[in-house]
């Protein structure tokens, strides 16, 4: 039900015989690989069919089976559907898979995650570091036999909670009154503590320049708290004078558990939490998490709201842009003025959100098989009035403003470049990967929903440098307003609804993987069901996460001062980066 | 002035001077300058920094309050807003930002998950509050609280500073209230100093 034949397609089984086996778990797709062939099948993967892109790595913990399985997701960077193959490893520690960092370096951070989260050891990863949790943390929190402190059952809707409703404060179960708990003997005096170790020790790491001077490096920390961080993020460099030698991001710093509490909670407890993934496009986040869960439920949205799911993903891509712009413009040393500018006009999108949704920032509004509710009276009006007479005439305001500024020109012209191949090296995506040159999106070259019958241009700048960037924002929110104009026009009658409202919903045991174009890039869901009513696995492939997994290449060499630049042109949300 | 209350109506002005003269208390006069110009620190944790943000933007207008410089540095801001998630690896930078900002300082709590863990309270690295750490004087609710919401928290910081009488100001006293806050360690999962000999006997209860 849930395997298109194309991505059981490339069948390489008869070349690596006795490796590979087609996954034929009911509901599954995809393929087996043996844990001593996956370098090899990866490499005949990239040089010999194409699939040029690793977009998701993750893993799953199947307690039950005594396996751990890490799930591989690539893509043809010309387009079409992907491949999915998984490596199956007995659950048992030294759990170790080999890692595919030499062939997709874009897998570094995703590897770390996995490694933090399921202590997964990929051999010959260059930095196998935890990235979320401190090193030191007891314990991989992800894997299914590992209790948090606040720990009640395994899943949603809690005894305690219902039909009764004993309520009992959590704290008031715990052994301290907080969220906490130690190894059995654990004695804090005895010991001192140093979580920072293991960074500084790999931030030594680097390519010394013989020639010159000889200088000591000096090592300074950005973040977590600083202004042009954009929330909790943290950023180690070594520096030759003003040159940057070494980077190493450092996150976790709103590491808030989604996935955790994903698998806990029932499928549709999940979509309110998404919006706080990317708390700045909640309605893209709805969008991915309601694809991935009506592929596996195998439900078609109505009509009109396939309708007023365009609108609204488009709308918070708008409205996601001009953030940035402001954002960007703040970093290049433009202080709030552009701010100023660009969310008075996002303010107007937000009301819109707040009329249709209840709530400007988590609209929650999209249901399995249509969205919450309809239009309310006056909106369609407002949103006419918006995108085909106010936004078309503002954008152009906004660019004249700022695109032929000489301070914008000289900070973002060929300062951090990312050329075409590293952006696909690296698993860069959205707008990031479309300023490197690639036209690669989502929308365009795997259609989703009903973006097929819409004319719009897959935008696209050839210099990878942070005024490119710029300008693919600028030139994506132009597009973005045609494809609103065009499903304004189309918007047909009838219900939002394909399903009666449920309380909770039933899905059938399989996996999906439903991604959309968000406004960072490729927003992925993986979910694993199996048939209960929590999802056995719950993983989000977060664009701004995996776009930072170039940050330090493109950032070495440059000045310390256009790191803010550069960070603030690959536009991360930190609920997305920790999750 | 006289709408703000700062001019006390027991002493006779006399009817030439009523136009040049004020007569108020140093503790109001004192209090209407301090809560004039709180200055928040520059400080976004998470979903509710960007209502913050927007707080401050064009619609809103923080600059209203005497609010809008914010101030990236905890030396030199009064209030900090604390605007999103608290995890347990963020807290001990919380703490030492804390213990860096001058006295007066308030800390007014953003949001359901900053007050008491929120929708993520469950989660293994999310703190139940950041009240568990460093004293809170204003909560405002929501998920996240619209910038009204957030105004009207700003506006009871303005209330309790124009109510303390500076003759009682805990920053003008010795006492446990001035004590730095202990800051949180990461070990196997986090340790707060104040509770380490609940920590050390909590396996032999």
């Amino acid at each position: 039900m849930n395997t298109p034949a194309h991505v059981q397609s490339l069948d390489l089984s008869a070349r690596f015989p006795g490796a590979i086996h087609p996954d034929t778990r009911p509901g599954y797709s995809g393929w087996l690989v043996e844990n001593a062939n996956l370098l090899e099948y990866a490499i005949a993967l990239r040089d010999e069919f194409g699939y040029d892109y690793l977009s998701s790595i993750t893993a799953v913990d199947y307690l039950p089976e005594g396996k751990m399985e890490v799930v591989y997701h690539v893509y043809k960077t010309t387009g079409g559907a992907g491949l999915v193959f998984k490596v199956q490893v007995p659950r048992v520690d030294p759990i170790e898979v080999p890692s595919l960092v030499s062939i997709y370096p874009g897998a570094e951070l995703q590897e770390r995650e996995a490694w933090d989260l399921f202590g997964i050891k990929f051999t010959g990863h260059p930095d196998l570091r935890r990235i979320f949790m401190w090193e030191g943390f007891a314990g991989h929190p992800m894997r299914k036999d590992w209790h948090e402190p606040y720990f009640e059952e395994e899943g949603k809707p809690f005894k305690s909670r219902w039909p009764e409703g004993q309520l009992v404060m959590a704290e008031s179960k715990n052994l301290y009154a907080d969220n906490i708990a130690y190894p059995h003997g654990f004695n804090p005096a005895s010991q001192t503590f140093d979580s920072e170790k293991a960074l500084y020790d790999s931030l030594q790491i680097y390519q010394k320049e013989e020639i010159g001077l000889d200088t000591d490096h000096i090592i300074v920390n950005m973040g977590p708290q600083h202004p042009s961080t954009h929330g909790v993020f943290r950023v180690a460099v070594v520096l030759d004078g003003e040159q940057i030698v070494n980077l190493k991001p450092v996150m976790g710093y709103l590491h808030r558990n989604h996935e955790k509490i994903g698998e806990r909670n029932t499928f549709i407890m999940n979509m309110p939490y998404t919006d706080r993934l990317d708390y700045l496009a909640s309605m893209s986040n709805n969008f991915g998490y309601a694809l991935a869960i009506e592929k596996l439920m195998n439900v078609k949205p109505t009509e009109r709201s396939e309708y007023i799911r365009i609108i609204m993903a488009e709308m918070t891509r708008i409205s996601n842009h001009l953030f940035l712009i402001g954002t960007l413009l703040n970093d290049l040393g433009a202080y709030f003025t552009p701010m100023l500018y660009a969310l008075e006009e996002r303010e107007l999108i937000l009301d819109i959100f707040e009329a249709v949704a209840g709530s400007r920032m988590m609209c929650n509004y999209f249901r399995f098989g249509g969205v919450a509710r309809d239009f309310p009276e006056g909106v369609l009006q407002k949103i006419k009035d918006l995108f085909f007479e106010r936004f078309p005439r503002k954008i152009e305001e906004i660019d004249r403003f700022l695109s032929e500024n000489e301070i914008i020109r000289s900070r973002g012209i060929g300062q951090g470049v990312l050329t075409a191949e590293d952006a696909i090296k690296y698993s860069a995506a959205g707008p990031f990967l479309r300023a490197s040159g690639i036209p690669y999106d989502v929308r365009r070259a795997e259609p989703y929903s009903i973006y097929d019958r819409f004319e719009f241009d897959v935008v696209v700048r050839s210099n990878g440098d942070i005024y490119d960037r710029l300008m693919v924002r600028f030139d994506e929110i132009r597009q973005s307003i045609r494809i609103i104009q065009q499903a304004v026009k189309g918007l047909p009658d009838g219900p939002v609804m394909a399903l009666k409202p449920m309380y909770q919903v039933r899905v059938p045991p399989g996996e999906a993987y439903g991604r959309v174009e968000g406004p960072k890039g490729e927003l992925g869901f993986y979910v694993i069901s199996n048939g209960k009513p929590n999802p056995w696995r719950y993983h989000v492939r977060a664009p701004s996460f995996i776009n930072l997994t170039s940050f330090g290449p493109i950032c070495i060499g440059q000045k310390v001062a256009d790191l803010v630049g550069v960070l603030g042109s690959i536009d991360i949300v930190l609920g997305e980066v920790d999750r | 002035m006289e709408q703000n209350g700062l001019n006390s109506p027991e002493y006779e002005i006399p009817p030439e001077l009523k136009a040049q003269v004020a007569i108020t208390s140093l503790d109001k006069i004192y209090n209407w300058g301090r809560s004039a110009s709180v200055w928040p620190l520059m400080f976004g944790l998470a979903c509710c920094a960007i209502e913050m943000i927007c707080a401050a933007a064009s619609r809103y207008d923080i600059a209203r309050f005497g609010m809008e410089i914010m101030r990236p540095s905890p030396r030199q801001s009064d209030l900090m807003i604390v605007s999103g998630t608290v995890t347990k690896k963020m807290i001990p930078v919380i703490v030492r930002l804390y213990n860096q900002m001058p006295e007066p300082k308030y800390v007014l709590s953003m949001g359901a998950c900053a007050s008491g863990g929120g929708p993520f309270k469950e989660g293994y690295n999310v703190v139940s509050g950041v009240d568990k750490f460093i004293p809170v004087d204003v909560y405002v609710p929501g998920c996240p609280p619209t910038p009204q919401a957030l105004l009207n928290g700003l506006m009871k910081v303005q209330e309790k500073i124009r109510g303390e009488p500076i003759k009682t100001a805990r920053w003008y006293k010795k006492g446990p209230d001035l004590a730095e806050i202990p800051v949180p360690m990461l070990g196997p999962d986090l340790i707060d100093p104040r509770k380490i000999t609940l920590i050390q006997n909590g396996d032999k209860n």
